[in-house]
């Protein structure tokens, strides 16, 4: 897959709550195929004390229209700018990034979980992975019902679970608290994650005591996003692994979780 | 049609334009995006004699108008470098450099000696201003006396072009470019990052892990131009600049400062296809200014 940068006209951008916006990108060049847990590193226009790009990464693309959405939750001050970004204005994005899940086998039963703009990658993943929904289930955490997206256009691809601190919306607690995770755990082949570190080193967790396959998408801070500057290092059991080159997906068996 | 070549003491390059070191790895890390062969040269990430994991993650933090990197040397020694890269590099039409480093003086003579038989790369770039590496690296770049030492040990072993890289962390750059000179570097290039910090409010800690990191970006652009221009007027040796280009018009202006080619780094992060641009926005420039010869722009600043 080769990497470009390209210069995305922003087709849409809707507001999904408070501070998770979808942006539609369409580009002038073919796209090269892209899979979950993939990025993309968005520049950040006419931002003060915004210097770096920001990566993103992808939760749907469309290979008839030539378009890719990018779920981006407000975190800081680029983020913000990028939400306000108007259709028709130019959105510069280096694309494709990273590596991808592993995609599951026929047949596997897999579990899906995320927490905060790591919904991206689940839904992404429940989509594209062609198993039969039955065995899909999909978990999304968040701090209180009003942060969590509306998953209906993916509702056809699983079984979704909710969960929430506070207990507005679904279970209450941790994603980890989850049900999920005391009465049917062992039927899970895999285990995808992304999301916050602790969120995903608790399921990592549970994951190596299960003896369960699990990816986790990590987000360590990066200038370049294509292996250059070497600043996104995570310190594997094989060493210094570049987040934006070797991950951002590692199997937790590889982390010194 | 404009004459971009320069000459770095044996070196011909077929533009001024080169990439700095540690900033595009071995180059297959932007060969994705621009041709390889477009550039002037290729400084290649910072070498070692053996490897090294560099320092602990965070090694980055965002500042106004440029970053903070404390990567700390992170490479995989000169011995993989001569068996693996160097095979799929060597044909490539565009010069190789390789930045050298050690925590002793021995060190820098040993990597020397290994890249020194290589017989595509035809100029090293001897780095004596790493900020980010407890033992050696900047140490030796602070002072006359072990500037001078290391160049010395170095050019007895190496008979192709030596390029010193000088650190800014200095009182003064042209009396460590000057000592430099003097034992026999062919050419200087500055300037190397400059040591610094950024801190966290909220969580009243470092942001990097090692406290402090390298200040690159166009923050540090006008003190690298200072710098550049105080040591084109102290050596004869050509002056190779860099410090914040983003483009063709930076890229002038350090020319202008009396460099005779310039190096492309952190703007690299945001767009890897940087430095052909700026090939393309000086031969603009020459064209719009009746300039017909690169050469022409060396220290052309009219004090």
């Amino acid at each position: 897959m080769k990497k470009t940068v390209i210069d995305f006209v922003l087709l849409e951008n809707k507001q999904l709550n408070k501070d998770n916006f979808q942006l539609v990108l369409q580009s002038p060049i073919l796209l090269s195929d892209i899979f979950p847990g993939q990025f993309t590193n968005v520049e950040i226009k006419d931002a003060k004390d915004i210097f770096l790009r920001r990566p993103f990464s992808v939760l749907d693309i469309n290979y008839q229209q030539q378009t890719i959405s990018l779920l981006v939750k407000i975190l800081g001050k680029g983020s913000k700018k990028l939400t306000e970004t108007i259709p028709g204005q130019t959105v510069s994005a280096i694309f494709p990034l990273g590596k991808s899940f592993t995609l599951p086998q026929k047949n596997d039963k897999i579990l899906l979980i995320g927490g905060g703009s790591g919904v991206a990658p689940m839904l992404f993943l429940s989509k594209i992975c062609g198993l039969n929904p039955d065995y899909v289930h999909i978990l999304i955490g968040a701090k209180t019902k009003s942060d969590h997206i509306g998953i209906s256009d993916y509702k056809q691809y699983g079984q979704f679970y909710f969960s929430t601190e506070d207990g507005s919306f679904g279970e209450k607690g941790y994603v980890t608290n989850h049900s999920i995770f005391t009465t049917q755990i062992e039927r899970f082949d895999k285990i995808y994650t992304c999301g916050p570190v602790l969120m995903m080193k608790a399921i990592g967790k549970i994951a190596k005591e299960k003896n369960i396959f699990c990816e986790v998408s990590l987000e360590n801070m990066m200038a370049c996003g294509f292996g250059a500057c070497l600043c996104c290092v995570e310190d594997t059991k094989a060493g210094h692994k570049c987040v934006c080159t070797d991950g951002p997906v590692f199997n937790v068996n590889d982390l010194k979780w | 049609m404009v004459d971009l070549r320069v000459k770095i003491h044996n070196l011909f390059l077929k533009n001024p334009v080169m990439t700095a070191s540690g900033t595009c790895g071995f180059g297959e890390e932007i060969a994705d995006f621009i041709n390889l062969s477009e550039l002037g040269g290729i400084v290649v990430k910072g070498t070692t004699l053996n490897h090294r994991e560099g320092n602990a993650y965070p090694r980055m933090a965002e500042t106004p108008s440029g970053m903070l990197n404390a990567v700390g040397l992170q490479n995989k020694g000169v011995d993989n470098f001569i068996d693996n890269i160097y095979p799929n590099i060597k044909d490539i039409d565009t010069h190789f450099i390789v930045n050298v480093n050690g925590s002793t003086i021995e060190e820098y003579v040993t990597v020397t000696e290994k890249i020194n038989k290589l017989d595509k790369i035809s100029a090293i770039e001897l780095n004596i201003s790493c900020p980010n590496v407890k033992e050696g690296g900047m140490s030796f770049g602070v002072s006359c006396q072990s500037a001078e030492a290391v160049v010395k040990a170095v050019r007895k072993v190496y008979d192709k072009t030596l390029i010193v890289k000088l650190s800014p962390n200095v009182t003064n750059i042209a009396e460590i470019a000057k000592a430099v000179e003097g034992q026999g570097a062919d050419s200087v290039s500055l300037i190397n990052t400059l040591l610094a910090m950024a801190v966290n409010a909220e969580t009243r800690k470092p942001v990097l892990s090692t406290i402090t990191g390298g200040l690159s970006g166009p923050a540090v652009k006008p003190v690298a131009l200072r710098m550049v221009w105080q040591v084109y007027n102290a050596v004869k040796i050509p002056v190779i600049g860099m410090g914040g280009i983003m483009n063709a018009t930076d890229a002038i202006e350090f020319m202008l400062a009396g460099a005779s080619a310039i190096q492309v780094g952190t703007a690299l992060f945001i767009d890897p296809t940087t430095p052909v641009k700026i090939v393309k926005g000086i031969s603009e420039y020459m064209e719009k200014h009746n300039i017909q010869s690169v050469d022409e722009l060396i220290g052309g600043l009219q004090c």
